[in-house]
């Protein structure tokens, strides 16, 4: 299939759903290409609904028994769903304080705060103290390398005495680092130093920052896009392993 | 440090003083070892034999799971997620399908889910089986293992059964099952819980009062609960330092607000507690596969899913309560057939920085102890 070699530099996700009216296989009448509807009509409430898993394949029109025998048939969903603001006393609370540096969105249910940059060791700490968001479950990033703000920095955070979970997301450059949140959190020490193995963002304040997956010596940041899937860092196979690559 | 010419013989009493006026000592217990329970290397610094402080080095199996990831579609991304914590391959299959799940907001029907629960506390069990085995082992009591293994085998059989593969079984598929449960998975299921019941109360005779067992694990390894929130330490750990969570209570999944269990926590938060939450999880995971299997619906086995998985664009975090912790799906789509990146949270690699927390100050011996206690398996660690 020749779908698995293509480079995921699609259109960066910026929010907004695609057309899929290319679907490859789809016999009998590509009807409603309609997909592009930004306007949230279906799933208003941010329950994931058990009940819509078969209404949209079952649309369509086309007799249904044969078009329900290949699940291939059924033509994209009429509105994909789009992240969409939200609202809570919480949040209440911390636009009050930062106003325009947060924007809280909620998709499929799960709610995650877009943060500007300069407000990151603060707004930490505020959920964390004030908050009560005590557990820190991840720190991740993913890197869209045509953007201009590379990287999205990700803190999943859980409330114990609260139950419940929320992303705060920020947006940096290449090049440009963090501020550490170990002391805010202990569990982020290895978590920090994982990131910064796979993508290059260092976390400023870390007590240890250094590699941990890879080798110590290793140059280069595997997940960041611009490296390659076969790529090694032949440089650092050819002395330590004393072998001429490691394909 | 004190002049050794001028000890007089009650000095050498106190443990605390370094006697031979050494420095610390720094011992590697190597990648290859038989008690890390994979490729883990931990540097020493010892005082005698007491731990001074201790620095993991990890990624000795680090394949690139992630990267590859990027490469795969979600579909063909199915199969490597099983060989992360290749112990309880079935929980990682059901983190990952729900997480994909979630993204294409289907949600498996009900047959499905109710098969997949029975195969998940199955596997917790097969789990805490092997936990207990090789931890006993470390430790010392070899006859564990024995036990634990032949009633693994049981287990590892109705897997077979199923799906072809014992340990990294691949038993789900995105939005259901793709096999039909065989004829007869409900007797062997049956039975399997009639034969492991006295099994367990075996492996607690061997174990729970045995003075042996007692001095190696009381008091060995305490974490409280504060700081085991704070590590993000999460599973049979954290809910032995008297956190009770449990994400199948908090932020229940795959039907599991119809089943009723307990959740077993502890107190002290040392290695025995953590044995006796785990032995009780055992108990609880077969009343959860007994109200299960009784109650199996008809219907259909997968849901309505599109033939090539194109979720639209946008991230999810899905969690499940794997047998060792919180285990994380974070998945971007870009609207293509290829995940954008998906992070895998892993708990053994969050639960592994508590080590040195907790053995601090412990006996060498007591590390060995405490890295079984654990439960961590590399494959997860490092991905």
């Amino acid at each position: 299939m020749p779908d698995e070699t293509k480079s995921p530099a699609s259109p960066p996700p910026e929010g907004e759903p695609k057309p899929t009216a290319d679907r490859p296989a789809t016999p009998g009448g590509v009807k409603a290409a309609s997909s592009g509807s930004v306007q949230s009509e279906t799933k208003p409430a941010p329950d994931k609904p058990a009940a819509p898993a078969t209404p949209p394949k079952a649309v369509a029109g086309a007799p249904a028994t044969p078009a329900a025998a290949k699940p291939a048939a059924a033509p994209p969903k009429p509105a994909a769903p789009v992240p969409t603001p939200w609202d809570s006393p919480m949040i209440a609370r911390l636009k009050g304080n930062y106003g325009s540096g947060i924007e809280p969105l909620t998709y499929l249910g799960q709610n995650y705060m877009v943060v500007d940059r300069s407000l990151i060791p603060e707004i930490l700490q505020v959920l964390r103290n004030e908050e009560q968001f005590d557990y820190c479950v991840d720190i991740t990033a993913v890197h869209y390398p045509k953007r201009e703000k590379q990287f999205d920095v990700l803190w999943i955070l859980y409330s114990f005495p609260r139950n419940e979970r929320i992303r705060v997301k920020t947006q940096i450059a290449d090049g440009q680092t963090l501020p550490s949140s170990v002391p805010i959190w202990a569990t982020t020490n290895w978590l920090e130093r994982e990131v910064f193995d796979m993508f290059g963002i260092s976390f400023d304040g870390h007590p240890d920052m250094k590699r941990i997956l890879l080798p110590d010596g290793w140059k280069g940041h595997p997940l960041r896009k611009d490296y390659g899937i076969l790529q090694q860092d032949n440089e650092w196979v050819q002395i330590n392993l004393g072998i001429e690559s490691g394909q | 440090m004190t002049d050794p010419t001028s000890l007089s013989p009650l000095d050498l009493e106190t443990p605390d003083k370094t006697f031979l006026d050494a420095n610390e000592l720094v011992i590697n217990m190597g990648p290859q070892h038989p008690a890390t329970h994979g490729v883990l290397r931990v540097i020493l610094r010892l005082d005698g034999e007491k731990v001074m402080g201790l620095e993991c080095v990890i990624g000795y199996l680090h394949r690139g799971v992630e990267k590859i990831a990027e490469n795969r579609t979600y579909t063909m991304f199915n199969p490597y997620v099983d060989r992360m914590d290749y112990v309880a391959a079935v929980s990682n299959g059901l983190g990952y399908c729900e997480a994909v799940e979630k993204l294409l907001n289907v949600e498996a029907p009900p047959r499905a889910q109710y098969v997949r629960v029975i195969l998940t506390e199955l596997n917790r069990m097969a789990s805490h089986q092997l936990w207990l085995g090789t931890h006993a082992l470390d430790i010392g009591a070899i006859t564990p293992l024995f036990y634990t293994f032949r009633d693994r085998e049981e287990i590892l059989k109705i897997f077979e059964k199923y799906c072809g593969a014992r340990l990294t079984t691949h038993a789900f598929r995105i939005g259901g099952l793709q096999y039909e449960t065989y004829d007869g998975l409900e007797k062997d299921v049956k039975t399997f819980v009639s034969f492991v019941r006295p099994k367990i109360d075996e492996y607690e005779e061997l174990l729970t009062t045995n003075r042996i067992w007692l001095e190696r694990t009381k008091g060995v390894g305490k974490i409280s609960g504060k700081d085991a929130i704070a590590l993000g330490v999460t599973g049979p750990v954290l809910r032995a330092s008297g956190v009770k969570w449990d994400i199948r209570k908090a932020l229940p999944y795959a039907n599991y607000k119809n089943f009723d269990f307990d959740i077993p926590t502890g107190e002290n938060g040392d290695t025995y507690d953590r044995y006796l939450v785990r032995m009780a999880e055992f108990r609880q995971s077969l009343r959860i596969i007994e109200q299960a299997v009784d109650n199996i619906p008809e219907g259909p086995i997968m849901a309505k899913v599109p033939k090539v998985i194109k979720p639209p664009v946008g991230e999810i975090y899905h969690s499940i309560e794997a047998p060792k912790g919180e285990l994380g799906y974070f998945i971007v789509s870009d609207g293509s057939t290829q995940p954008y990146r998906i992070r895998v949270r892993p708990p053994s690699f969050v639960n592994l920085q508590a080590l040195e927390v907790m053995c601090r100050g412990q006996l060498v011996a007591d590390v060995i102890a405490v890295i079984g206690t654990l439960d961590i398996v590399l494959g997860e660690v490092d991905r």
